[in-house]
């Protein structure tokens, strides 16, 4: 038993349980899926392989309605999380100092410790008819009557900002914390005016955050199931719903696993889209957040 | 915009007011989901009608308090018991996996990095079909060929914890990785040359250095378990945990006991943030001579 | 006593002394590659017991390698390497009877001072009495009796160096590596720890193999020193075989300070070189090392400064001693370098050649200016002439 062989037996005891979590947990099941999505009901328990399924998906239109509702809907809402967490993110990494910094991120890391679920559950007591907000309208005398707020896509939206800020927030703080101050200072000495700066020199030190951010909150976004269909009710539209009703509701497993498979597609066609526009490596961006 | 450069009076008011407004709606909805809590009424919704505890502590019906709804109880039971199963083996895969990546080179290592990090890009809800689907197959196929029924293989408790552990195994892997690069191997050489042997110096030397990253990752992993929903929906069967009997019950519409569940959740986060705060703290003192 | 010899592998060793000479290491003709990069190259010595033996060579000359070969974490690619007479390459590093300081000491931060030095004693299983006692007697040795429960973080770069000895000590083993073990610390305190090192090994009587790029380092400490260079011995002997008799160029120009020309010999004699500098200066000297020196053949001629002999040309006694056997310049003070014991004059020679003259401390020459005229001399055992390296 040389040393040699002792390494490679460690590093074969290391390798199995690898290779048993990513084959048998992820790439299989996967690979499973794809088969099954490509296995068109003939009739009762006769099958033949084809791209039956895709196709129907895609000639139905209020499935492409719903792909296109919800893709454009998570791209709004990374853009409106980016948009509301980099001020933000700016004041936490540049001008709050000692206690109150460490307060302030830790505050933003909050959301993340309590449920999902608790979250969308404080919105809707928020938002409903006899919630909170309405009730202190009329209180204000604002508005005469009860008003909902809940189930339009504008609940979906802010549930979603919500549920994904910090997703945003904690890369962005962390590129610009290493931001070089004399950097800002330099530029504002050269003359620059306030948005110039931010242009010119804090955005460009920001991009790396500021992508793996979009990235993240993107995909959480389009895989987002609780948010849409507590909020937006039962007349939102979200392709995740359709995928748990083929499953789960209708039992059309070769159905629901196109449209799961539409959905991976989806994601990675735009993450990939965004990783090549901005020249980062998937590596890259989700092992630093 | 730096504390060193001079802006004016409004500008500086308008800032603080707007990450002012920010945290409130960080802080909003998770404030009401605690607050009404402990409202004396049968919804979760204003009028305020007094303080009670009867949320928690009552235990007759309308009024039935949290801890004494079976349904909710049996919930925290049994989402305690998947988060545990999850935990101990996402920590495990995620140590094998950290010396793995960080310690050896091998054929199709980048590759095998990209397939680690896989899991965490693709959606939940995805990664729970893809479980049942393939579990499925494996089980109708047995049933097929040899007649018999392997239980576990259907939707239940054994593949919510598969299901989870698939997506979580890689978040432990991050972490533990992490911070295994930092540890000087010089440190185990010391070790070996002083005559400790393989295993005597990974238990002496190279987990007691892992630990606080052994206890982040568990109690991130124990969380993140604990809250799942997506994954956990698609894959459970009879026995729900916690985070699927409140969705059903806000679904239905339920009395303030999901606010002191809500509340429950939080305490409980509260309580493992603080521990891994002491963790981290630990970690940080031989890291900074 | 701190290092109470372990009876049972004494016994079992007590009959190689006699067959084996008292060597405790030796290494016979070890290569290590890296891909095509030889690090080692044929690398033989031996190591009396008891001794203190440094390799001494610039960086990134394979020291660190050499070193890890001898403690197992590398194998070499052939050669043999023999404890008290063993061959230990199929032994692992944890069973070897060695014991390491490392470069940056990798003093475990994560247990107490006192739980450093008994990780050896603990992984032997020793008994906690033992252990105890031989902790405490440790600490007492090296002069840190009270620090037993002091974190590592919280101990001064001195300290932290001696924890790092005492801890392969208690071990008690036959050869104590140490790589570059002063590094890290100071000027001052690393001129302490040299001292303090050698009485230390003298005390203990384990032989030590030291490895230092500081030529200081090595020849104060110790008994027997190996140049190395890419890879290679260049010399193995005493720090005054070194220092007077080196043996290659690169020996010649490592060790000591040294005036260097380029050359070519002019004659040869039986005892004497007749050598031409490039400047077009003849020399007389000797051939350094053991190569023969052929007429014609380039050459690189070495002088130390402190074997010249400096005189003021307004002198009273006379300018110039006779004959061929002495080497003379006459030459110009340009600068005079005062740095007590080690004071140098920088001078020109008429032929233009910058030298370095050793100023004797005498206090004669404390007035010595820029500009004075001075001859230089030095005899033909002082000027040593190698074949001249490519470089
Ligand atoms: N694991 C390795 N793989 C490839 N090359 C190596 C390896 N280790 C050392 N080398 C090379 O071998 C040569 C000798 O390295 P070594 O560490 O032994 O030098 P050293 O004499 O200890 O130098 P220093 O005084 O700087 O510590 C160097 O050129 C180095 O680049
Ligand atoms: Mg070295």
């Amino acid at each position: 038993m040389s040393q040699k062989d002792a390494r490679r037996l460690t590093f074969l005891l290391l390798l199995s349980p690898f290779l048993l979590w990513i084959l048998l947990l992820v790439v299989i099941p996967h690979i499973d899926m794809f088969m099954l999505s490509v296995r068109e009901k003939i009739e009762p328990r006769v099958y033949e392989t084809g791209l039956g399924n895709y196709i129907e998906v895609f000639s139905e239109p209020v499935y492409v309605h719903t792909l296109f509702r919800t893709a454009v809907m998570s791209v709004a809402a990374t853009a409106l999380t980016l948009l509301l967490a980099f001020p933000v993110s700016y004041y936490i990494a540049k001008l709050a100092r000692g206690r109150l910094k460490s307060a302030l991120f830790l505050m933003c890391l909050l959301p993340f410790w309590v449920s999902e679920l608790v979250r969308v559950f404080g919105w809707m007591i928020l938002l409903r008819e006899t919630g909170v907000i309405s009730s202190f309208l009329q209180w204000a005398g604002l508005v005469s009557g009860p008003v909902e707020f809940l189930y339009n896509d504008a609940a979906v939206m802010v549930g979603l900002v919500y549920t994904s800020m910090l997703f945003m927030v904690v890369p962005l703080v962390s590129t610009l914390d290493s931001l070089d101050e004399s950097l800002v200072e330099a530029g504002y000495d050269l003359g620059g005016g306030g948005f110039a700066v931010l242009r010119e020199i804090v955005i460009p030190h920001a991009m790396p955050g500021i992508v793996a951010g979009c990235i993240i909150v993107f995909m959480l976004s389009l895989g987002n199931y609780l948010t849409p269909i507590l909020l937006g009710g039962k007349s939102s539209l979200w392709f995740t719903g359709h995928i748990y009703s083929q499953f789960i509701t209708r039992f059309n497993w070769e159905f629901g696993a196109a449209f799961g498979f539409i959905l991976l597609a989806t994601s990675s066609l735009l993450v990939w889209l965004a990783l090549r526009l901005s020249g980062q490596t998937l590596a890259s961006t989700i092992a630093k957040s | 915009m730096l504390p060193t450069i001079p802006q004016s009076a409004l500008v500086r008011l308008t800032y603080r007011g707007y990450v002012a407004l920010f945290f409130i709606y960080l802080i909003a909805p998770l404030l009401v989901a605690a607050t009404f809590a402990f409202n004396d009424s049968l919804f979760p919704s204003l009028p305020w009608n007094g303080l009670t505890f009867d949320w928690f502590f009552n235990s007759t019906q309308p009024k039935l308090g949290l801890f004494h709804d079976p349904n909710i109880m049996r919930g925290i039971r049994t989402s305690f018991v998947v988060a545990v199963f999850t935990t101990t083996l996402s920590l495990l895969v995620g140590t094998t996996n950290a010396f793995l990546f960080e310690r050896y080179q091998f054929p199709l290592k980048e590759l095998c990095y990209v397939l680690m990090l896989m899991p965490l890009v693709i959606p939940g809800v995805i990664l729970g079909i893809s479980m049942l689907v393939f579990s499925s197959t494996i089980a109708n196929g047995l049933e097929d060929s040899f007649g018999f029924e392997i239980e576990a293989l259907r939707p239940g408790l054994f593949l919510v914890v598969l299901g989870q552990f698939s997506f979580i195994a890689t978040i432990a892997t991050l972490v533990i990785s992490a911070r295994l690069r930092k540890f000087d191997r010089t440190l185990e050489e010391a070790a070996y040359n002083l005559g400790g042997s393989r295993f005597d110096v990974l238990r002496t030397i190279t987990l007691p250095y892992l630990k606080p990253a052994l206890i982040g990752s568990g109690l991130i992993a124990f969380l993140i378990s604990f809250e799942n929903f997506n994954t956990t929906l698609m894959l459970v069967g009879s026995d729900s945990p916690l985070t699927i009997t409140m969705y059903d019950r806000m679904k239905e519409g339920s009395t303030p006991v999901l606010n002191a569940t809500s509340l429950f959740l939080m305490i409980g986060s509260g309580i493992l943030a603080f521990i891994a705060v002491l963790a981290q703290r630990d970690k940080s003192k031989p890291a900074e001579d | 006593m701190l290092m109470v010899r372990q009876p049972s592998r004494r016994l079992s060793k007590g009959w190689e002394y006699t067959t084996r000479m008292d060597y405790d290491l030796e290494c016979q003709s070890i290569v290590k590659t890296f891909g095509v990069f030889r690090a080692v190259d044929q690398v033989s010595f031996q190591i009396e017991r008891g001794s203190f033996f440094s390799i001494l060579g610039p960086s990134g000359c394979g020291k660190t390698t050499l070193m890890r070969m001898i403690a197992g974490f590398y194998e070499p690619d052939s050669g043999d390497i023999h404890i008290k007479g063993r061959s230990v390459l199929s032994t692992p590093p944890n069973r070897r009877p060695v014991n390491m300081v490392f470069q940056h000491l990798a003093l475990f931060p994560m247990m107490t001072v006192a739980e450093n030095i008994a990780y050896g004693l603990r992984r032997r299983r020793a008994s906690r009495s033992e252990i105890e006692t031989r902790v405490a007697d440790a600490l007492h040795r090296i002069g840190l009796p009270d620090s037993g429960e002091k974190r590592i973080d919280q101990l001064s770069g001195g300290q932290k160096q001696r924890i790092a000895i005492a801890r392969c000590m208690v071990l008690d083993p036959d050869v104590l590596l140490l790589d570059e073990p002063l590094g890290a610390l100071d000027l001052k305190l690393r001129e302490h720890m040299k001292v303090e090192l050698k009485q230390l090994q003298h005390q203990l009587g384990t032989t030590f193999v030291y490895i230092t790029h500081d030529q200081s380092e090595a020849l104060v400490m110790s008994d027997r020193v190996a140049v190395m260079n890419d890879g290679k011995f260049e010399q193995v002997g005493t720090p005054q075989d070194l220092y007077f008799q080196p043996d290659t160029a690169f020996v010649a120009g490592f060790v000591g300070d040294s005036n260097k020309w380029r050359g070519r010999v002019l004659n040869r004699d039986a005892t004497s070189l007749k050598l031409e500098a490039d400047s077009g200066e003849t020399l007389v000297g000797v051939p350094g090392g053991s190569a023969a020196a052929d007429r014609g053949m380039a050459v690189d001629i070495f002088v130390r400064p402190e074997s010249i002999s400096l005189r003021r040309v307004t002198s009273s006694e006379p300018t110039s001693t006779p004959g061929d056997t002495v080497n003379h310049r006459a030459a110009v003070v340009e600068s005079v370098l005062f740095n007590g014991a080690q004071s140098r004059a920088l001078v020109k020679t008429r032929q233009g050649e910058d030298m370095a003259v050793a100023l004797p401390q005498t206090g004669e020459y404390a007035d010595l200016r820029e500009g004075e005229e001075v001859t230089l001399a030095w005899s033909i055992e002082h000027c040593r002439c190698y074949p001249a390296s490519s470089g």
